[in-house]
């Protein structure tokens, strides 16, 4: 999924400061599993904004609503009667959702109230942690089925450099060492010799370093 | 024709047969170049090639090309290391191509130190290509005449190429199979990690001489002396994947009072008559950080000199 944290509240109350009717706009995919971006957290954003107006002596009107989807047009359009009545729209979906709004609604105003992070899971109760980078052309068979582009600092393809240690990244001790889990993992499985061929150069045209991408699928294509 | 690959001082020392001994030299923190010249006056004459440093650490400094061709004028030769840390493949080829044209002759390839231990930690960094493939690219460019698209070179670029080798950071029995990796993607020579554990490293080389690989490839020792106790236990704790036994310490600690330095330097003397004797190791780098002065010491203490004249 989309992992994204919520951005600190000071920096969304300067974003609709000053605005007399604010909709907060909650997402039921990714942001909700990650418990920062669903209704229960619309709700929370709602009231702090509702709370922050009045110690200024402001009676801010917050309208909270969450959609099904808000990468999906079709959900996007649900909002179509209620969006022109506010001044401004706080999305907390990942960075796709306030696009959205954006684009369907040009006359409005439109604020991210999260922060995208990264594609990840939860590997715990309360931790997520990435696992894919969106590269384009996946290649973790070649790794045991772990990625280092996504998962090494310096996203290297040949093998650990010289700041593993204990198992952890040069960087951080809160940080796993990818390449050390590559090659335990083929050592475990007595297939070492898969990391002994090298692997060339990627390709970063499907990555974001071949420009913004798009993806067409001709058969569903209408 | 030579018989050589890029005909520098480095490479004729090594196959000559000659027991190499290359030093290091950060480029300033500035376009002041004096202290740069002035490193290079202390090094000329006691090592056989210098490593430019390439932005070490992160930390902003004159570029390594610069700071190189600076050297290279002062009479010394530079060994231009290059990180993928600051540079996509347009730039590090055009980068090979620039320093060959102005007399470099020796190039080490490295991943570079992650933006993070820098004094610019905001910067967004590049590893388009990875140290290996660095390794690979620039002997495409040297054998075939190559860039990496296929596309032929005029007047390939011919370096001596260079990479580095860390026995002692984790998953240790990977190690010997990197370095494997960098002889067989192009490395001509290995810089190792700075040794401080002996016993271990002297494992590393039998693995290295089991394998054959000291036979493809010229391999260095990895020296730095210790200044002081301080440095000692800042390396052993703060530098990962170095490995400083306590002994060290030890012995650094029961040095006479403001002799700790002289002990460092008995130290890597030391190591530097053993490394002469282990099968395998065809030299020594001397990374003397900020200590260019003290090399001709160290090298006449080991009886370093005078450097082989090929």
């Amino acid at each position: 999924m989309i992992v994204a944290e919520a951005k600190p509240i000071s920096e969304i109350l300067t974003m609709v400061k000053g605005l007399k009717k604010v909709l907060v706009l909650g997402c039921k995919g990714c942001v909700t599993v990650c418990n920062v971006g669903g209704a229960k957290e619309a709700g929370i954003l709602a009231s702090s904004i509702r709370i922050a107006g009045r110690k200024e002596g402001i009676m801010v009107d917050v309208g909270e609503h969450t959609l099904e989807r808000q990468c999906d047009p079709e959900y996007i359009e649900e909002v179509k009667d209620i969006v022109p009545s506010y001044d401004a729209v706080v999305s907390i979906a990942c960075g796709v959702g306030p696009q959205f709004l954006s684009e369907r609604y040009p006359g409005a105003k439109v604020f991210p109230g999260v922060n995208t992070k990264f594609m990840g899971g939860a590997v715990a109760h309360g931790i997520w942690s990435e696992r894919c980078a969106g590269c384009g052309t996946c290649v973790i068979h070649y790794f045991g089925g772990m990625c280092p582009i996504a998962r090494c600092s310096k996203s290297l393809m040949n093998g650990p450099c010289g700041g593993s240690s204990h198992g952890k990244c040069e960087i951080s001790k809160d940080v796993d060492c990818i390449w050390d889990m590559i090659v335990r993992k083929a050592m475990d499985q007595g297939r070492l010799n898969d990391l002994l061929e090298f692997r060339p150069p990627k390709s970063w045209t499907t990555a974001r370093d071949g420009g913004p991408r798009r993806m067409i699928r001709e058969e569903l294509v209408k | 024709m030579s018989d050589y690959k890029a005909g520098s001082n480095l490479e004729k020392v090594l196959k000559a047969g000659k027991f190499a001994f290359t030093g290091e030299c950060g480029p300033p923190q500035g376009a002041n170049i004096t202290k740069l010249k002035e490193k290079a006056a202390h090094l000329k004459g006691c090592v056989d090639a210098v490593n430019i440093t390439d932005n070490q650490t992160a930390v902003v400094r004159m570029s390594s090309w610069a700071a190189s061709l600076t050297v290279l004028q002062e009479g010394v030769e530079p060994n231009f290391q290059m990180v993928c840390r600051d540079r996509n493949r347009l730039a590090a080829q055009s980068d090979v191509l620039g320093v060959y044209s102005h007399g470099i002759r020796n190039m080490l390839c490295l991943s570079g130190d992650h933006q993070k231990f820098g004094n610019h930690p905001e910067a967004k960094n590049v590893f388009d290509i990875d140290s290996i493939q660095l390794i690979n690219v620039v002997k495409t460019m040297r054998d075939e005449g190559k860039f990496m698209n296929g596309q032929e070179i005029d007047v390939p670029p011919k370096l001596f190429i260079g990479a580095a080798s860390n026995p002692f950071a984790e998953p240790y029995e990977f190690r010997v199979f990197r370095l494997a990796k960098k002889i067989a993607a192009g490395a001509d020579f290995i810089q190792t990690q700075c040794i401080y554990n002996m016993v271990r490293f002297r494992d590393f080389m039998k693995r290295v001489v089991d394998m054959g690989l000291h036979e493809k490839c010229y391999i260095l020792a990895g020296v730095t002396p210790m200044k002081s106790v301080g440095m000692a236990q800042y390396m052993a704790k703060q530098v990962p994947g170095m490995d400083v036994p306590d002994s060290l310490i030890k012995r650094l600690k029961g040095a006479p009072k403001g002799k700790a330095a002289a002990e460092g330097i008995k130290m890597a003397v030391e190591q530097i008559q053993e490394f002469k004797e282990m099968p395998g190791v065809a030299g020594v780098h001397l990374m003397a950080i900020e200590w260019e002065h003290r090399v001709r010491e160290i090298a006449e203490l080991a009886g370093m000199l005078p450097r082989p004249v090929v």
